[in-house]
């Protein structure tokens, strides 16, 4: 299903809107910056750098949105094995 | 617009919250049944709780000219606890022919483990043996994925399960396509932080289309917001969609999903 408006129209609506979001990421990592301690070592801050940089690739048509790549990063794996090893 | 909330936990909610959901349009809701936030000790404890959602709420609702059904089960989280979870299936029997009743719901995972499965298996049963529809939490957070496949898996491989007669609840970008595809009715919930945004569920419109798709808030008693639906309604019109299109998503879909259920006796206003 195509989105009605042209992405121009997306682009001038939601401009602020996205600006507005990525300085609040932006903020967020500032003041980890500037809290005591080091955090640098721990997997979520791994796992934050690599959803940053799935919202900089480009999208083609063969691979998932970024949103569902983001999700899959944050996600926990599945084995089809499961039913096997709960002897469901 | 007139809107159905298919999934919305009103005992946690107040009767000022059902008046300003008549206002915004909801003429019918459905409730399934949940985890209080604490862990109960006793069957009894459910069978007082399936009398609030079969006799209380439907005639609180019906003060505002909201019609309630519900859903009844013993949720994922307390399902941890086989034995309780064995005595409120063998209970739930007695509330299947209240007027309001429309299947076994919200089962499903919490954190995905060997007793949650159990429990969601011998539900499955349950539904099968009075023939009832059901309606499916998918876990939170990192565990939605690997319980959103586990729950598919189990419902899959049983030849008695008629994936029209199943909605899947909490879908996102990551479990959406699968469940539509294998047939099912999805839902999405509108939640701040720990689900979907109003425009990210838009975004999932868009993208598998409005077959088969749901919406709801499913306000509890944590952060989360009744009048959500309203919310993707004018999210749908600021992106100029179709009131067809969105009339399908929030009033006709919920309708055509829930009339499947012998109890589902809703009147639409004149």
């Amino acid at each position: 299903m195509s989105i009605p408006m042209n992405s121009e129209q997306v682009l001038d609506r939601e401009y602020l809107e996205i600006r507005g979001k990525i300085l609040e990421v932006a903020a967020s990592l500032d003041r980890l910056d500037r809290a005591d301690g080091d955090v640098t070592q721990d997997p979520r801050m791994a796992l934050m750098h690599q959803g940053l940089q799935i919202t900089l690739q480009s999208n083609d048509a063969h691979s998932d949105s970024r949103a569902k790549q983001i999700q899959l990063l944050f996600s926990r794996e599945y084995a089809d094995s499961w039913r096997q090893e709960f002897e469901l | 617009m007139d809107y159905f909330d298919p999934h919305i936990h009103m005992v946690s909610r107040t009767t000022d919250d059902y008046e300003t959901l008549a206002k915004m349009g909801c003429v019918g809701m459905s409730e399934p049944a949940f985890w209080a936030g604490f862990d109960r000790g006793s069957v009894d404890s459910f069978r007082d709780y399936f009398h609030q959602l079969t006799d209380f709420e439907p005639k609180r609702a019906a003060q505002y000219g909201i019609q309630h059904f519900t859903w009844l089960c013993i949720n994922a989280k307390e399902a941890e606890n086989v034995e309780l979870s064995r005595e409120v299936i063998a209970m739930i029997p007695e509330f299947l022919d209240r007027s309001n009743v429309l299947g076994i719901g919200e089962i499903g995972l919490n954190k995905n483990t060997k007793n949650e499965s159990t429990i969601f298996l011998e539900h499955m049963e349950l539904a099968i043996q009075y023939n009832q529809q059901i309606l499916i939490h998918t876990p939170h957070l990192e565990d939605k994925y690997q319980g959103t496949r586990m729950i598919l898996d189990m419902l899959t491989s049983d030849s008695r399960i008629d994936p029209t007669r199943v909605l899947v609840d909490h879908v996102e970008e990551h479990t959406a396509a699968e469940v539509l595809d294998r047939g099912f009715w999805a839902g999405m919930t509108l939640y701040p932080i720990t689900k979907c945004t109003p425009q990210r569920a838009v975004d999932i419109i868009e993208m598998c289309g409005g077959e088969r798709l749901l919406v709801n808030s499913a306000g509890d008693w944590g952060p989360s917001k009744p009048t959500a639906v309203p919310d993707l309604i004018l999210e749908m019109r600021r992106r100029e969609h179709s009131e067809e299109l969105i009339r399908k998503v929030v009033y006709d879909n919920p309708i055509e999903f829930f009339s499947q259920s012998e109890n589902f006796n809703f009147r639409p206003r004149d």
